[in-house]
């Protein structure tokens, strides 16, 4: 049975929206921009409208089959088609396909002088020939308000500048207008008042010596949209928006199990093991075996015919699965027959959203059941922010979204009880499981024990793991 | 529309989007200027943009009535009904020497 989480069952009314096919951009908008209609886009130097306009276009005319015209005010096509090829657009391929045109309108070609009245029907022309030639169904004018700096902010341009919206809307293309950011206005000539269906601000900011990008929805009449500022990147395969959260998916909360891959753990999850879809944390210093549950987890998944992607940030692919062996976990096995990718990674933490949008990358092209991440705490010592842990909820709804069950592993400094230090991210899971050490005369032995799990009746025992090269099994305590 | 005279110091061209009546006077103006200062060194092409969209790419037009001058170097381009003829003048770079 699958019941529909409720807080995010509203959908969205029917206002028609163009889908950008951006990763993120279509979640927070709520399908994608208004159809038919112009949104601006604006922002400081930099801040990556022009990549965000391209993409807009490229996307529409590979995924939607709808040709584009890019009006460039500022840069020559060819520096276009050259800055957007490490991004993987193939301009040149879709021009000659007529999928895509770039029209260069040179407002540096001599100098200009006003005098008396005009229109701007050249620009219509220019325009009108440009959508029919290729069959245009989107636009992009970047970055027209240069237009202000050669004419002159007069009366006369700002009504040909509205004419020209409007003859836009009546040529039916979705638009995307760029606009520089401006002091006190949201752009420097206050070119939001023709653009009022849709507004999309980014900025770029450094802050502690770290970049970073944020997208925030100013503005999206008949339509309701995410209202955070949304982490924003430039990467290797053009934008993406970093909520990728469930606003527009209807998460669904599963009954399904999924066993721990330990036989008394699973009897102490209500029998069964965890929930399909959840987020499990298991804590603990080092040394108490955290590792070796996440890799049973894995193995577990390899035996049930489901694909699981580890993120292991200590250890290399090679030594996990070594000193898993000994453990009589055969992570090769499952790695050979495609079930299971070790991705080994080091966290730098300069690029932490970079990091972040990398794993979903990895987790997008893989769809795995199940993702490890061990440990999580490399990540969270990154930053106290609270920022970083509105990306990890973001990573948990996206996974959730899919129906992925998500495995972190944390890292308990040395004095601290296993339980006690993990409020970061503790209450963002489901089910966590807690291991710790206790010394019996000479000996030091594991302990485990459950300290919550969501929705089922778990055990409140306190347990052995004992460790062997038979695997892992967990032990009554000895009085 | 060529006004034939062999060696034109001045080539002129005024860019519309069919004759409104913007363009005429545009043109009107620019005439006047034409056979008051410059004659028998000018050559005046008009270009209607409504016939001849292709046309609006070689000198890179978005504003109409545009008249570019095209010799003598550097280009320039003068956009508008042509009204204020002094700033005409002054943007042509033409000399009123005494008439």
């Amino acid at each position: 049975m699958e019941i529909s989480n409720p807080k995010v069952g509203t959908p969205f009314p029917t206002i028609e929206k163009a889908s950008t096919g951006i990763a993120g951009l279509d979640e927070i908008t709520g399908g994608g921009l208004p159809a038919r209609r112009a949104t601006l886009v604006c922002g400081g130097p930099g801040c990556g409208k022009t990549v965000l306009a391209m993409e807009f276009l490229v996307r529409g005319a590979q995924q939607f089959d709808e040709p584009g015209l890019f009006v460039s005010f500022e840069e020559k096509p060819q520096s276009l088609v050259e800055n957007f090829g490490p991004f993987g657009f193939d301009l040149d391929a879709l021009i000659r396909e007529k999928r895509l045109k770039i029209s260069h309108i040179d407002l540096s070609h001599g100098e200009v002088i006003e005098t008396g009245d005009f229109t701007l029907t050249g620009l219509l022309i220019r325009l009108e020939h440009g959508i029919k030639e290729i069959g245009a169904k989107r636009v992009v004018l970047d970055t027209m308000e240069n237009i202000f700096s050669v004419l002159g902010n007069t009366e006369n341009l700002r009504a040909e500048i509205a004419r020209l919206f409007h003859w836009l809307r009546d040529k039916r293309v979705t638009a995307l207008v760029t606009g520089e950011r401006g002091k006190e206005e949201l752009t420097r000539y206050g070119f939001e008042e023709y653009l009022s269906d849709c507004v999309l601000l980014l900025d770029h900011r450094i802050t502690d010596q770290i970049s970073k990008r944020r997208l925030r929805i100013v503005k999206y009449r008949g339509s309701p949209h995410g209202k955070d500022e949304y982490p924003f990147l430039v990467g290797e395969t053009g934008v993406s928006v970093l909520p990728l959260t469930s606003l527009l998916l209807d998460h669904k909360v599963s009954d399904e199990r999924v066993s721990t891959g330990i036989a008394a753990l699973d009897d102490m999850l209500a029998g069964q093991g965890y929930f399909r879809g959840t987020t499990v944390l298991v804590s603990g210093k080092a040394g108490t075996g955290k590792s070796s549950i996440a890799a049973a987890f894995a193995a577990a998944a390899g035996a049930r015919n489901e694909r699981c992607l580890y993120f292991a940030f200590e250890e290399s692919a090679a030594q996990l699965a070594r000193n898993m062996r000994s453990l009589g976990l055969d992570l090769d096995k499952w790695a050979k027959q495609g079930l299971l990718t070790l991705q080994a990674m080091r966290p730098t933490f300069l690029g932490l959203e970079e990091h972040l949008l990398g794993m979903i990358h990895l987790i997008d092209a893989l769809k795995p059941s199940c993702v490890v991440i061990d440990p999580i705490t490399n990540f969270l010592s990154a930053g106290d922010q609270p920022e970083i842990k509105a990306m990890f909820m973001r990573l948990i709804d996206y996974l959730k979204s899919r129906k992925i069950t998500l495995f972190v592993t944390a890292l308990t400094a040395g004095s601290d009880r296993p339980d006690e230090t993990e409020e970061k991210i503790s209450s963002l899971v489901d089910t966590w499981i807690a291991l710790d050490l206790e010394v019996v005369g000479h000996e030091r032995r594991r302990q485990i024990y459950v300290v919550k799990s969501r929705g089922m009746a778990h055990s409140r025992a306190t347990r052995e793991l004992v460790m062997s090269d038979h695997g892992l099994s967990l032990q009554g305590l000895e009085p | 529309m060529i006004a034939e005279q062999p060696d034109h110091k001045w080539i002129l061209r005024l860019y519309v989007a069919g004759l409104t009546p913007t363009a005429e006077r545009a043109l009107a103006n620019i005439k006047t200027i034409c056979t008051q200062h410059l004659e028998g060194q000018y050559a005046l092409q008009v270009i209607d943009l409504l016939e001849s969209p292709a046309l609006a790419e070689l000198d890179q037009i978005f504003a109409v009535p545009t008249l570019v001058r095209q010799l003598p170097s550097p280009l320039r381009k003068i956009v508008g009904d042509l009204s204020d003829i002094p700033k005409v003048m002054a943007g042509l770079d033409i000399k009123t020497g005494p008439q």
